[in-house]
């Protein structure tokens, strides 16, 4: 049954670039988080096959259910500013960065293919990834940058709401580009008016 | 038995398309979704070594009463300093909002005038 074990990494790994093509292509917003949900579940079946069950389930819990979900909340509160422009101001730069970093990790992933050999791999020990060894060696031998990590998220949060809540009680700036009322509650631009002309979309 | 090069090679492609998105796009929500997706291109790539390591050594490493479990241990860590850059990153996109009422990335100048 060796083909099947080829056609499931093919299949995860076909969708997966798939995913993060539309992820990175979209100009809908929300289809990139579909296509970012989409590398997600892929990633975590590859995770599935290399043996870490229980990363694979909190590929599932924390990316799908937490960070896609909280992108299609700011994507949904934004409405429909949150789309792409239109116009092409900057995008020779733009376009050649892209192109110079795509050249070079060509360029790095010829060498690495070249010089390749493949390695042989055995059978891995029995419990590889379970919950109940991943907590073990968790707890025994990465207590400290644990605990690190819940402070890390704690700061996260506490930041995240300082800094989407803004100022309250002071007076909005009078720099010309910002508008008054920081604190108005959010609603959208009035709807983009159909593109004069057949600008081709920026990237 | 796939070999794990298979795994390495994936991962650079994905971060090869999640840096060319980053770099070309300049919405700021889909330039956070392309760090989404060279976050993930580096995890598995941290999961596919560790994979390499018990299959390698695993044999000797439990006789000696180890699991072999550094990576994916830093492929945890990872997801959690993600979800952390994730929050932040979104209250930043919308304060900018806020300000500026845009969401492109080109448009925040607020230190240039």
């Amino acid at each position: 049954m060796v083909w099947l074990e080829y056609a499931y990494f093919y299949g995860c790994a076909l969708l997966a670039v798939a995913g993060a093509l539309v992820a990175i292509g979209a100009r809908n917003p929300i289809r990139g988080a579909m296509g970012l949900l989409l590398l997600i579940l892929c990633v975590a079946g590859l995770f599935l096959a290399l043996h870490a069950q229980f990363l694979a389930a909190v590929q599932v819990i924390v990316y799908a259910g937490a960070i896609v979900v909280l992108f299609l909340f700011v994507i949904m509160l934004l409405g429909p500013s949150a789309t792409s422009p239109r116009d092409r101001r900057g995008v020779t730069a733009r376009t050649g960065a892209a192109a110079l970093f795509g050249l070079g990790m060509a360029g790095a992933l010829y060498l690495v293919a070249r010089a390749m050999h493949p390695l042989k791999l055995g059978a891995p020990v029995a419990d590889l990834g379970t919950i109940d060894s991943f907590g073990r060696s968790l707890f025994s031998d990465a207590t400290v940058p644990f605990e690190l990590s819940s402070a890390l998220l704690m700061v996260a949060v506490i930041g995240a709401v300082a800094v989407a809540r803004g100022r309250q009680g002071e007076p909005p700036h009078v720099m010309p580009s910002v508008q008054p009322g920081m604190d108005a509650p959010l609603t959208p631009r009035s709807p983009p008016s159909p593109a004069p002309s057949h600008a081709p979309e920026v990237r | 038995m796939i070999p794990v090069e298979h795994y390495v090679l994936l991962s650079a492609v994905l971060f090869t398309i999640g840096g060319i998105g980053f770099l070309s796009r300049r919405n700021v929500l889909v330039a956070l979704m392309s760090i989404e997706v060279m976050l993930n291109a580096v995890n598995l790539a941290l999961v596919a070594f560790n994979r390499a390591q018990a299959g390698v050594m695993g044999a000797a490493l439990a006789t000696a009463g180890g699991t072999p479990q550094t990576g994916q241990m830093f492929a945890f860590f990872v997801i959690a300093a993600e979800a952390a850059e994730v929050a932040v990153g979104l209250a930043i996109v919308l304060s900018l909002f806020r300000i500026k009422r845009t969401v492109r990335s080109d448009e925040a100048d607020l230190l240039k005038n």
